[in-house]
């Protein structure tokens, strides 16, 4: 054991350990197993998102700093943590019927899930801008390989490409802005940095290190203008990967923005606090207006899931506790119903059918009742009407941007939702329509079957009871918001 | 003095390579400009005191990560006309030409270390990074063993990621 | 002037991440426009092994290392990506990816 390490600090990545442990497991099965068998596979990757979320669930009331001030094990972490693991379970229980339309590689697709997901648990747990660069770099790099995953096909080869220059191109801009901020601070610790920067003096290179950490991570959860590559890389990539992107990676990045802001930089809030408002209104718009015109399903989610980042956006502005709250609210409630959405998308590729377009939905609601209603569901959630959680999920973050004075911008925001109800009552439209698209017949494999049922209780059992959530994540939030309340009140 | 005249001399060659990287029309050419510009970057680092970090970038950039960029200019840029082997002479000037050049520092190194004299760069990174200089590659390999032992751990799981990636995506059918 | 303080190299670092931007702006190769990303962690490297000499402790250049490592790793993949992209479309021109509108 190296010195200075204890055992405690390797019990306090168990399920880092556990799920690193399991993704070399099922290379390993992977080799072992012929092909017949390699459903098999998928078996194996449940077994280790479960076993993780086991070793997990032991680390829901601690709050302490493990292996030398480099990870936080604490109550947002381990809130981010179940998102991810939930995530990741979801998008596999969906993955397998696909693969095996698609005929890919599926040893190699389940561990590179699991090992984007070992990402993004540091992306959570990391207070070091080491340790948070390398486990977003981890998840990033896998989802390169993931977006290129179906080699034959040009869409995937184009998705890959762009999401790899643009996803490399801002890495550089995070790391410029991060490596200006290590050398005004000394340090890499994100809590010291925000001891030691809170006493200097604001300089132009401060504002440098912050724009660029800014622009790094707008690219990263595809807040206007940093989108470009979200429509193409949405529909471009395969279906489930795109479902565990839009919802892993962008929870991740609102990880780790909420422990670089809150926690890093509470000082500067006033002046990141305009840069966000200014990202979180051009997301909302654009995104929703984008949207109205699209043919493509897995594009018209993409510029959803870009006025979503608008809308989580607000509760960054709001700068409060309550406002980190509502977010996690929302980014779990958002797990349920985008990965319900993208879900029924799965299902309507089949061997003959890509079923990516809107037309492809057309009367799905006489071909298969079951999976039109969940879609209705899913669509109201993320339009945000009541009695849906997407509703519950909006009405925490306005009311956190109105509690901190953002009047305004919560009004932009329940004029933006008013907007985007025009494309998914759209979705249903078709789905209702009497003529059905062409194809073979739809049907959900078992798995498929548990993963629509997971996303459709979480979307409505959430929306009519969402005290326990509520309580948990306002829980969660106390970690990371009361660091920043009080750095903030030293620094006034 | 000569830390002034060093630098600027560096800086003037590290960003006319850069540039020159981004505006030469020729993908190969790119490539070796690029790979002089990671070498004149890792002198800076011996300036700066930085002598593992000047190691690892002429060993993992300019040795590793060119040669890879190379092989994929070649293996994409099949279709090229062979314009460079026009004149099969100027390859035999070139080649004499980098031969003596390398000739000449092999002489400056024998007659260097024959007459005990430490190179004029030394000095000059000596006197930069006098305080951290001391067992340069010890510090850091406490730093990564202890304090950043995690994250050293998870850029292994992230290179192994790369690397089943690259196989998945570069071989040709699975 | 002739003293070189730690202002210097972050100059040429900026100079040399901006060479890197522009390069990305203007270049259609895609090998060329990765080449550019490169250049702008090479800028990142540069600043951290400065600020790394003038903190006097070697933090920087651990994060340098990890920098390298991730360019390394993104390389692999990159390229690795470009080839599948060639293999179908026999270019490398960012302008003729056109399934999709960019």
């Amino acid at each position: 054991m190296p010195a200075g390490f204890s055992a405690a600090d390797f019990y306090n990545i168990l399920p880092e350990l556990v799920l690193t442990g399991g993704a070399l497991l099922v290379l390993i099965v992977d080799v072992l197993t012929a092909r017949q068998q390699r459903g098999l596979l998928a078996w194996v990757t449940l077994g280790v998102l479960v076993a993780t979320l086991l070793a997990l669930l032991p680390f829901s009331d601690v709050n302490t700093v493990a292996s030398r001030g480099l990870l936080a094990i604490d109550g947002f972490a381990f809130f981010f943590k179940l998102v991810f693991l939930l995530t990741a379970l979801v998008t596999v229980l969906m993955s397998s019927s696909y693969i095996e339309v698609e005929g890919l590689r599926a040893g190699e697709y389940y561990f590179l899930i699991l090992c984007a997901t070992l990402g993004m648990m540091f992306m959570a747990s990391g207070i070091d801008l080491i340790t948070i660069f390398i486990g977003l770099e981890t998840m990033a790099v896998a989802f390169y390989i993931l977006a290129g995953f179906l080699k034959p096909n040009r869409r995937s080869n184009e998705a890959a490409v762009k999401y790899f220059l643009l996803g490399a191109f801002s890495l550089g801009l995070l790391l410029y802005g991060m490596s200006i901020l290590y050398g005004l601070s000394g340090t890499t610790n994100v809590r010291e940095l925000a001891t030691v920067l809170a006493s200097q003096e604001r300089n132009a290179l401060l504002i440098v290190g912050l724009v660029m950490v800014v622009a790094g991570i707008g690219f990263k959860i595809a807040a206007v203008p940093f989108h470009m590559w979200a429509p193409d890389v949405y529909e471009g990539a395969p279906t489930p990967v795109t479902a565990f992107l839009s919802v892993g990676s962008k929870a991740a990045s609102f990880a780790m923005l909420l422990r670089l802001f809150m926690e890093g930089l509470p000082f500067l809030a006033d002046m990141w606090q305009p840069m966000f408002w200014v990202l979180a209104v051009m997301s909302m718009t654009v995104g929703n207006l984008a949207a109205l015109t699209q043919s493509n399903i897995k594009r018209m989610l993409a510029y959803s899931s870009i006025a979503h980042a608008g809308y989580l956006l607000i509760g960054v502005v709001a700068n409060s506790s309550r406002g980190v709250t509502a977010m996690m609210i929302y980014l779990l409630l958002y797990v349920f119903m985008q990965l319900g959405a993208f879900a029924v998308v799965v299902m309507l590729r089949r061997q003959d059918v890509a079923g990516d377009e809107l037309k492809d939905l057309s009367g799905l609601y006489f071909r298969y009742p079951t999976a039109a209603v969940a879609m209705l569901f899913f669509m109201l959630s993320l339009g945000g009407l009541p009695p849906t959680a997407g509703f519950m999920g909006k009405f925490w973050l306005f009311s956190a941007a109105i509690e901190s004075g953002f009047i305004w911008l919560a009004v932009i925001g329940v004029l933006n939702s008013a907007v985007s109800l025009y494309y998914y009552i759209r979705v249903v439209v078709f789905m209702w329509m009497k003529e059905e698209a062409l194809g073979s017949p739809i049907v959900a494999s078992p798995s498929m079957a548990v993963a629509l049922t997971v996303a459709l209780a979480g979307a409505v059992v959430f929306g009519v009871y969402p005290r326990p959530l509520f309580e948990l994540a306002q829980e969660s939030a106390q970690s990371i918001g009361g660091v920043a309340a009080a750095v903030s009140a030293l620094s006034f | 003095m000569a830390e002034a005249i060093v630098f600027y001399g560096l800086a003037a060659l590290i960003l006319g390579f850069a540039v020159l990287v981004i505006s030469t029309r020729n993908t190969v050419h790119s490539a070796l400009y690029l790979v002089v510009n990671f070498l004149l970057v890792a002198m800076l680092y011996v300036m700066l005191g930085a002598e593992f970090l000047a190691a690892i970038q002429v060993l993992v950039y300019a040795g590793g990560i060119v040669v890879l960029y190379l092989f994929v200019v070649m293996l994409v840029n099949l279709k090229r006309p062979p314009e460079t082997h026009q004149d099969p002479r100027r390859q035999t000037r070139l080649g004499l030409a980098l031969a003596s050049a390398l000739l000449a520092e092999l002489a400056a190194i024998i007659v260097y270390s024959a007459t005990g004299e430490s190179a004029p760069a030394a000095t000059a990174a000596a006197a930069a990074g006098a305080d951290i200089a001391g067992g340069n590659v010890e510090q850091i390999g406490m730093l990564l063993y202890t304090n950043y032992l995690i994250p050293f751990e998870v850029a292994s799981m992230l290179l192994l990621v790369a690397m089943i990636g690259a196989i998945v995506l570069a071989k040709r059918e699975l | 002037m002739l003293e070189i303080t730690p202002t210097h190299y972050l100059v040429l670092s900026a100079g040399l991440f901006m060479i890197g931007v522009i390069g990305v702006m203007v270049r259609r190769n895609i090998i060329i426009i990765f080449m550019s990303i490169e250049l702008m962690l090479n800028a990142v490297n540069v600043n951290l092994a400065a600020f790394s000499q003038q903190w006097q402790h070697v933090t920087g250049q651990v994060f340098a290392v990890f920098v390298i490592a991730v360019a390394a790793a993104e390389a692999a993949v990159g390229l690795g990506i470009i080839l599948a992209f060639y293999r179908n479309k026999e270019t490398v021109n960012i302008d003729e990816m056109n399934v999709m509108r960019w």
